[in-house]
């Protein structure tokens, strides 16, 4: 079933300049479709400014579109009586850790989505616990969110976000402002509440290494979608890769320098491992 | 031309209970020319050795001589230190006030007490230098995208002709494309003028490709001081701590125990395609 | 260096204080304040004293953070002290030069003083011990019945408890951007009152802007949240009165009577 559906979206906003009047019409998002599966983990990929993340806010409804329709769990995103039941579904975390933690302590901050939704006391303790434990920040749950690391933070928000009981999570850009050590705690997250709790993951992201996960990939240039595919499907046009300016994993990019030159090593790949097992075969074939 | 640190020690809120030791006992040289990565997870005094450079943190311990001279002594003219070590910091675009970019820029030369002629002189040049075309000079700096605003903020330091440029995590928040674009730039510049680049960050990738030599920090202490390659050799104990060689390293770490006879001191991929190539015999 | 501020700024462990209901501890600073301006002898501040220390033991908040607190304050207890000490008419002890300290004077001094210490550490105990999250809530189920006259109660309370949070955060970034204008060379103290004020444009339009920027990121991942004001609201954790909150009015009435008392009968 799909969770998520865009057809034709279309996103444009009017720029005006220093008194108001209007220099131009900037088109966002130019006719995009696409589909994401209940339980799927997808990741869209592209620069600042490739319209990626004006798509993910159209997914909670805090955009609306300018032409074509979004339907999360077959409600439309653009009818007002759908909004909070969209919100709650499609749930959202941010790129700034600091700008999006409300409490003041890490529990009561989980718990500002489901007082919103009005759930009753004992519950909403239930769902903090949850939810907390499935982040592995249950132990920092009397802690002040100022206290904890960019990763901790931005865990504590993924919590806050569980805790509403959402279908799907998206996360605009959660890593973008993290160290190395925080970006692998976040993914970490990610992956297990997809694993585990089989919660939809549209991952936003510009970092390579982190969509190696999921089972769809994105590619997004200027308000279109430009590629998509697998993981190692994407991974496999690296010249593409190349000309859109995304970083390739060493690995796969040494692969295809490798291939280039002449040595039959396959396309798409991303890891050592794998790389050490078909240079095995260069070697002994 | 050259920063001494001798056995420098800081310690935040002694006497309190938050008291943490952000350093401790650092001792290092740093010479003319130069072009360093300083690499260290959060939290291990990366940030914090860069302020003393400058004369913006006084150790609790030791001493910091800028050419030959201890900084701290009562007759060093502090502001002319800041001029001659320039200091840019993380996310320097939220620094950014003024009316637009050509007079944000005038700002540090200005400080210095140059006349109006010479600042705008420099200011000029050094725009030019980050890459900032003339139509950009009189917009607001808070109309240009991300990777404009933060060369508009490294222009700001440039202006003051600094001998050092220390960057603290330049790259930070920004897509591959504005990371490269502005590392290229301080590469380029560095072979242009030959100042001093310290280059702050936590991803060994991203310095491996420019600097001469890596200085890896670890709870206060410097960890590790040499060349990349050498650095490299430990990526056991980097990633005790978190941090992580370039994933060529590893690539050929692999090959090596999978029993390809390559060389593993290598740090780019060029170098891994020739030494590959070499190995497999083509 | 701007670290300092300790008013806002909870001291997390687990104590009797800690635990108690925030409209208690709400209406006992209230008491307490009014308390300091009843008694005006020695007994009275002794007792208010007693209380204060009682208290803070009970809190388990190490004495060193409410003494933080008073840093802030110091310049403004200061001129109090001085103003009392010269300007209170009275029988002279002592002249300096046109000055003249009186007997009075001292006296004044001496328990505006007290008065200021004890109100500035009495309500940091309130902070320290109590999230603001948590005083926001007694705040705004205190004020509650003000609703009827068309308050937007909730907001309010909702308003203050977000800018506490952000306090800490603008702090740091005040010291961050600072820090870097000295960088390029600004500087922040030499000058006159003028030229200070327009040293200050480099650090406050970046803080002013970057506050802009957290509020309307913030605004956004509250929505995202479902937030919408405080109709369809349930509480994560509601009011209501235990035992010891019941025996806390009690303790604070029992020492509002023995103020009234030392207050008018020991003058």
């Amino acid at each position: 079933m799909e969770i998520i559906e865009a057809k034709d979206l279309v996103f444009e906003y009017i720029r005006r300049d220093e008194e108001g009047n209007v220099e131009g019409i900037t088109c966002a998002l130019d006719h995009v479709s696409l589909d994401v599966k209940q339980g799927d983990f997808v990741a869209i990929l592209g620069h600042n400014g490739s319209g990626k993340s004006t798509f993910a806010k159209h997914i909670n409804a805090i955009l609306y579109p300018t032409e074509g329709t979004v339907w999360v769990d077959g409600k439309d995103t653009s009818r007002e009586e759908n909004l909070w039941e969209i919100r709650q579904e499609a749930g959202m975390v941010f790129q700034n850790p600091d700008n999006q933690i409300i409490g003041q302590v890490v529990e009561e901050d989980v718990g500002f989505g489901p007082e919103n939704l009005g759930v009753p006391t004992k519950e909403i303790w239930e769902r903090v616990e949850e939810s907390l434990k499935a982040v592995g920040m249950y132990e920092f749950r009397k802690h002040s969110p100022n206290k904890l690391s960019g990763g901790q933070k931005q865990r504590v928000s993924i919590a806050g976000v569980i805790a509403m009981h959402p279908k799907c999570i998206v996360l605009d850009e959660p890593t973008a402002m993290l160290d190395p050590n925080g970006r692998k705690e976040v993914i970490r997250a990610v992956r297990a509440l997809n694993d585990v709790e089989e919660i939809t993951i549209i991952l936003i992201t510009h970092y390579m290494e982190e969509i190696i996960y999921a089972n769809k990939v994105f590619v997004m240039e200027r308000g279109k979608i430009a590629m998509e595919g697998t993981p190692r499907e994407i991974f496999s046009r690296v010249e593409e890769l190349k000309a859109l300016r995304l970083d390739v994993p060493q690995v796969t990019l040494l692969s295809h320098e490798l291939r280039k030159s002449g040595l039959a090593i396959p396309e798409g790949i991303l890891t050592c491992e794998e790389l050490v097992e078909a240079l095995g075969h260069v070697a002994r074939g | 031309m050259s920063i001494i640190l001798d056995h420098v020690n800081y310690v935040y809120e002694a006497g309190t209970a938050m008291e943490f030791a952000a350093l401790k006992d650092v001792s290092l040289t740093i010479n003319e020319g130069e072009f360093i990565g300083l690499i260290g997870h959060t939290g291990s005094g990366k940030s914090t050795l860069v302020q003393h450079l400058n004369g913006l943190l006084v150790p609790t311990g030791g001493n910091i001589y800028y050419n030959g001279k201890d900084i701290h002594d009562k007759e060093y003219n502090k502001k002319e230190l800041r001029s001659r070590v320039g200091l840019v910091f993380q996310y320097p675009e939220h620094q950014l006030f003024e009316i637009d970019v050509f007079s944000d820029v005038c700002f540090g030369p200005k400080n210095l007490g140059l006349d109006r002629k010479e600042v705008e002189l420099r200011a000029y040049a050094a725009l030019k230098q980050v890459g900032i075309e003339d139509e950009y000079f009189y917009q607001s700096p808070f109309d240009l995208s991300g990777g404009q605003k933060r060369r508009v903020a490294i222009a700001g330091v440039l202006a003051m002709k600094p001998d050092v440029l220390v960057l603290d995590e330049p790259t930070a928040g920004l897509d591959p494309k504005g990371r490269d674009e502005i590392l290229d730039q301080i590469a380029g510049l560095r072979e242009e003028t030959g100042m001093t680049v310290i280059l702050v960050s936590h991803s060994m990738e991203d310095v491996a490709r420019y600097v001469g030599r890596i200085i890896v920090m670890n709870r206060g202490q410097v960890m590790f001081d040499d060349v990349p390659r050498a650095v490299f050799r430990h990526y056991r104990e980097l990633e005790e701590v978190g941090l992580a060689a370039p994933q060529v390293t590893y690539i050929m770490q692999a090959l090596r125990k999978s029993g390809l006879d390559v060389d593993t001191d290598l740090t780019t991929i060029e170098e891994a395609r020739e030494e590959i190539l070499r190995a497999v015999g083509k | 260096m701007l670290r300092d501020i300790t008013l806002g700024q909870y001291y997390q462990t687990d104590s009797v204080i800690h635990r108690l209901d925030p409209r208690v501890k709400l209406t006992a600073t209230v008491c307490y304040i009014i308390s300091l301006f009843i008694v005006d002898n020695i007994a009275g501040y002794l007792i208010a004293g007693l209380f204060l220390a009682m208290i803070i033991r009970l809190s388990k908040v190490p004495l060193k953070f409410m003494v933080r607190g008073m840093k802030s304050i110091l310049f403004l207890l200061v001129i109090a002290v001085v103003f009392n000490l010269f300007l209170t008419p009275g029988e002279v002890v002592l002249t300096f030069w046109k000055l003249k300290i009186t007997r009075e004077g001292i006296r004044l001094a001496c328990f505006m003083a007290i008065r200021l210490v004890f109100l500035i550490i009495g309500s940091s105990v309130m902070t320290l011990t109590t999230t603001p999250n948590n005083l926001t809530d007694g705040m705004e189920k205190l004020l509650g019945p003000l609703r009827h006259l068309k308050v937007p109660v909730h907001e309010i309370s909702m308003m203050m408890s977000i800018a506490l949070r952000f306090i800490p955060i603008l702090l740091e970034e005040t010291d961050k951007i600072m820090k870097a204008q000295i960088a390029r060379g600004a500087d922040f103290e030499s000058g006159n009152l003028l030229k200070k004020a327009k040293s200050l444009v480099p650090l406050l339009v970046p803080l002013f802007i970057s506050a802009f920027r957290r509020a309307n990121d913030l605004a956004m991942a509250m929505e995202a949240r479902c937030y919408r004001g405080g109709e369809h609201r349930t509480k994560m954790k509601p009011l209501i009165y235990q035992k010891r909150d019941r025996m806390a009015y009690g303790v604070l009435a029992l020492y509002l009577a023995v103020c009234v008392a030392v207050g008018r009968i020991l003058l």
